[in-house]
């Protein structure tokens, strides 16, 4: 009985040195969990929840977790963690998927940059929501977060070749999004 | 290099994954071409476009995370094979506030009524009773005799304990054991009714006020409280309430020998 007690004792204090660390090595990179689960989910009572899970569950899995890079470890958890939930509640949102393959018509003209720069957030963000799921994932994890190409093709598990491809039509895709809205409001 | 190599490589220059020797030709020709380099601009553009409509944390966000994460530490350390309970944030306030409200009223509660040592006492006794049964650590000194029961205690305990003789009135002497009870070793004397082992621990007192005879049921065990001769004394059994009364009664009549 005594034994037992004792070695309750200790793994409480595991379990605290383990919250700790977590605490201290994750949850920096809440900021970064809550933008990739909002552009995800596209609300943010969704986008809550879904990084309180994916926290948990990282809290779960971080024993397995050997002190590589936490920021990267914890978006692959809110990624995955944001295909289940949207499974589970907007699964309509995951039938459209992508043909990589097809080309988007490249004989549309970019924007010119002046234009891009002069667009306001508001017009920005409406263009990136409306884009489909896996072309706002590729801009998010590549534009606000700087993953590489190796690490996006690791978190969104497709071959490097695609991440390329998939980014280039991402792009082409929400300039020809822009260049008309950008038309109108400046006129 | 061609304006249709340079479309296709043009993303991977802008992100820095472009090989040294594509990139310098690349760079080349986005000097001779404007159509090329009007897109690279504006590529450069939507990139900063993009990485300006980054969505900010709420500011209570980091504190909600890691207040579920440490009830949730809680909570595995209690169950550490169960699955962790998720609840949705929106939910978690109105969890918390019940919680608050249960707090305060059990403070309340508490504070009107006194942390009953009793109650707690009573629990120990009775666990001690389960642990003299299931060990098969009924008696220290087997004996029916209570002139051979009484005098092992001397100098095991800091006091004699009374052990009477109630094999007339239908309760046998089977021993008398060692134990350890309200932080202190206590006489735990042990007699039998038919089937029904009776635990009678003894200690003396340390409250003045004489408390009054107090029945608690904890477990289907009976355990009864009454103080005699400056001692506490508690009573544990399966005996039903009455005969267990009875034993008391019995104790309380006689003298200590």
């Amino acid at each position: 009985m005594f034994k037992r007690s004792k070695n309750r004792g200790s793994e409480v204090e595991l379990d605290e040195d383990k919250r700790e660390q977590f605490e201290s090595s994750v949850l920096p990179h809440l900021s970064a969990a809550y933008n990739l689960a909002r552009w995800l989910t596209r609300n943010d009572h969704d986008a809550q929840d879904v990084v309180q899970e994916s926290c948990l569950r990282a809290y779960k899995f971080f024993g397995g977790f050997r002190g590589g890079d936490a920021h990267f470890w914890l978006l692959r958890i809110v990624r995955n963690t944001c295909y289940t939930w949207l499974q589970q509640n907007r699964p309509r949102e995951l039938v459209d998927s992508l043909d990589d393959a097809t080309n988007i018509e490249s004989d549309a003209p970019s924007p010119e940059a002046e234009v891009i720069k002069s667009a306001d957030r508001a017009l920005i963000t409406r263009a990136l929501e409306e884009l489909p799921l896996e072309y706002r994932e590729i801009l998010v994890l590549r534009e606000m977060e700087g993953m590489s190409y190796k690490e996006i093709s690791e978190i969104s598990d497709i071959p490097l070749g695609t991440v390329m491809s998939r980014l280039a039509r991402a792009r082409k895709r929400l300039q020809q999004a822009l260049a008309p809205r950008i038309a109108t409001e400046t006129k | 290099m061609s304006c249709k190599q340079t479309e296709e490589l043009i993303d991977a220059y802008v992100d820095g994954e472009l090989d040294l020797v594509n990139s310098l030709e690349l760079e080349r020709h986005l000097r001779d071409c404007q159509a090329c380099s009007h897109r690279h601009a504006s590529l450069l553009a939507l990139r900063s476009a993009v990485g300006g409509v980054y969505q900010q944390a709420p500011a209570d966000l980091k504190n909600r995370i890691t207040s579920a994460v440490r009830s949730s530490a809680i909570r595995t350390n209690q169950r550490s094979d169960a699955r962790p309970l998720v609840l949705p944030l929106r939910w978690i306030a109105f969890a918390s506030s019940i919680a608050l409200l249960v707090l305060v009223t059990l403070g309340a509660y508490r504070l009107l009524s006194g942390p009953s040592r009793d109650d707690m006492l009573a629990r120990e006794v009775v666990a001690s009773h389960i642990r003299s049964l299931m060990t098969d650590h009924l008696a220290d000194v087997p004996s029916s005799d209570q002139h051979t029961v009484k005098p092992w205690f001397n100098g095991k305990l800091d006091f004699s304990p009374p052990v009477v003789d109630l094999d007339d009135q239908g309760f046998t002497l089977v021993g008398g054991r060692l134990d350890y009870v309200n932080d202190r070793p206590v006489a735990a004397i042990v007699y039998q009714r038919k089937k029904h082992l009776v635990n009678l621990f003894i200690w003396p007192s340390t409250d003045e006020s004489g408390h009054s005879e107090k029945v608690s049921k904890l477990q289907g065990y009976n355990a009864v409280y009454w103080k005699q001769y400056d001692m506490d004394c508690w009573a544990v059994s399966d005996l039903n309430p009455d005969e267990l009364r009875d034993f008391v009664q019995l104790l309380q009549s006689t003298s200590s020998q």
